[in-house]
């Protein structure tokens, strides 16, 4: 075991703990628990914004999978993580203001609060709780195993005794704290991204000899590796283009994303966070797999593509930089997970607790619900995470692309289409989950790009047809409630 | 009430703007992004050329997009958005 890089990772996961410890005071002493424990009051400023989006956002897979990719693919697969920029700018721009406010209106605290009420159709609450549960579920054990991986890797414990540090570590802060220690964490965790992705590109840039010398090597090897076409030549255009959809602008639909689109406390706020958001994605997309091609340099012939990037940290900084640069995936992970497990618990008790099984508990009922919830979930994700499935990457990216198929047209029409209704919401959910999932199985990469394309046009299509054709049935039995337009 | 009606109308045309000008940027920003990848890059890459080191494709395409990108997203959020109250009561003093 290596003390010099571990200390700053213990230290990491101590401050960490501070500031949940310290953010659970606001859920002792609120007098309204639900929108303090799953919204954090609507008081996030500007910077918590942009870092808790960045960091929920950022994953496993941009700091161990993705770069792991670029390694074998080269300078192709830089060019694919770019498409994430837009996650930046667009979801703020585009649920925006108007999100904000009629998220106030309905009192909404959660993603599926605002759907409920724009919609009125238990169907649609229904299918978005089990659409979160269930592919969030998924993506946050892909993370668990991700993180306890690393550990595994770092410190050379079993990888049961490394899922357990994991687990017990972000399960505490998150079962006391709530959102607003979710969102604080995450704001360190997200300095400690952008910060170490920094430290790491410099230093790999300088034991490579230069920018220069590190291309020539890599075009010495392969010239393909510095083409946008990937190494062996089969990224073609239309498929890296495809990712726009998956990780740029399709993040949307994303509730863990869109959820933070109603948390922030003024329009202020919500400005700084776009460009300090674009910033720091952009930045951390572009150095992290900018190193793992650059890596390819520096250390070739790793096998596994997972381990790129903790091995190159080891091998280019001295020990203590390299814990606190270390520091930085397991803060991805941690701040991915924080978030699933409280948009899981949210839906479970404030959606459908609340909504259909006791809508009379007290608060303290509501309480004990919350706290026993977010640990079972916790727990049950340990459980699977025990005999983990392989390639982190994928399982992470399909739900990714199942979430955005179900619920991007519900939330964008439902902002901005007012005659959309519960029956087009309900026809493009359906659809949309169930083309994502039979094209996964059947025909992935459909036409050359990536799965989820034709899902999200297909529910695109069924959720125009659907409002339209029933538009004059919704009128006439008056449950055509309010235009938001 | 009605005043509430109004502004809310006020509220929502800028919020609809701003969702505007993030689809545009998208654009501007896929433009780019394929433009200089698929424009420069799709030559022979033994012929490249190189600028700080970088393929050119690649320096354009993802270094300078972004730098570009950066600015224009700074450029509307400072003199194209608007600061509008969120809360339907009369809390607004502080920002308007």
């Amino acid at each position: 075991m290596n003390w010099q890089v571990i200390i700053p990772l213990l230290l990491f996961l101590v401050v960490i703990f501070s500031v949940g410890f310290w953010a659970s005071r606001y859920v002792r002493s609120t007098d309204s628990f639900l929108q303090e424990y799953f919204l954090g009051d609507r008081q996030l400023g500007g910077f918590v914004l942009a870092m808790t989006m960045i960091a929920t956002y950022g994953s496993a897979s941009s700091f161990i999978g993705g770069p792991g990719v670029a390694y074998t693919k080269g300078l192709g697969w830089v060019l694919l993580s770019m498409a994430q920029l837009p996650a930046g700018y667009f979801v703020l721009m585009v649920l925006g203001k108007k999100f904000a406010i009629i998220a106030r209106k309905y009192k909404a605290i959660t993603l599926i609060d605002f759907l409920k009420e724009r919609y009125k159709s238990t169907a649609v609450v229904i299918i978005a709780a089990v659409s979160i549960i269930v592919f969030l579920f998924s993506s946050m054990a892909a993370q668990w195993v991700g993180g306890a991986r690393l550990i595994e890797s770092l410190t050379g414990l079993s990888y049961t005794t490394a899922l357990f540090i994991f687990a017990v570590s972000v399960l505490v802060y998150v079962i006391i704290g709530g959102f607003r220690a979710v969102a604080l964490t995450e704001t360190v965790q997200g300095v400690v991204m952008l910060v170490g992705t920094i430290i790491l590109l410099v230093a790999t840039i300088i034991a490579g000899g230069g920018i220069p010398n590190i291309i020539q090597e890599l075009v010495a090897e392969n010239p393909n590796l510095v083409s946008p076409y990937g190494a062996e030549r089969d990224l073609t255009p239309i498929y890296v283009s495809s990712f726009w959809i998956l990780v740029g602008v399709g993040v949307i639909g994303l509730p863990q994303i869109a959820v933070r689109a109603m948390s922030y406390k003024n329009s202020k706020g919500m400005h700084q966070a776009i460009i300090i958001g674009t910033f720091a994605i952009g930045t951390i997309m572009l150095g992290m797999h900018v190193i793992g091609v650059f890596a390819r340099a520096i250390l070739p012939g790793i096998e596994i593509g997972d381990k790129v990037m903790p091995t190159l940290t080891l091998e280019v900084l001295p020990p203590f930089l390299a814990g606190l640069v270390l520091a930085a995936p397991m803060a991805a992970i941690m701040s991915t997970v924080n978030s699933l497990l409280i948009l899981i618990s949210s839906a479970i008790v404030k959606d459908l607790y609340l909504n259909y099984l006791k809508p009379k508990a007290t608060e303290k009922q509501v309480k004990r619900a919350s706290f026993w919830v977010t640990t079972l979930i916790g727990v049950s994700v340990i459980l699977f995470a025990l005999s983990p499935p392989d390639l982190l990457i994928w399982l992470n990216l399909f739900s990714f692309g199942g979430l955005e198929s179900v619920f991007i047209w519900p939330i964008v029409f439902g902002l901005y289409w007012s005659k959309g209704n519960k029956y087009g919401a309900i026809s493009s959910m359906v659809v949309g989950m169930g083309s994502y999932i039979l094209f996964d199985r059947l025909h992935p990469n459909a036409l050359g790009m990536h799965t989820v394309v034709l899902p999200v046009l297909l529910s695109l299509i069924a959720y125009v047809i659907i409002s339209k054709l029933t538009d004059k049935y919704v009128l006439s039995s008056n449950l055509h409630l309010e235009s938001n337009g | 009430m009605k005043d509430n009606a109004e502004l809310k109308d006020k509220r929502f045309k800028i919020a609809h703007r701003e969702a505007i000008i993030g689809v545009v940027l998208v654009i501007i920003n896929f433009s780019l992004w394929f433009g200089f990848a698929y424009g420069l890059g799709s030559g022979d890459p033994a012929s490249y050329n190189y600028v700080l080191g970088l393929p050119e494709w690649f320096f354009y395409s993802c270094v300078l997009s972004f730098i570009v990108m950066f600015i224009l997203v700074i450029y509307s959020v400072k003199f194209l958005f608007k600061e509008v109250p969120f809360e339907e009561e009369e809390e607004r003093g502080d920002h308007t």
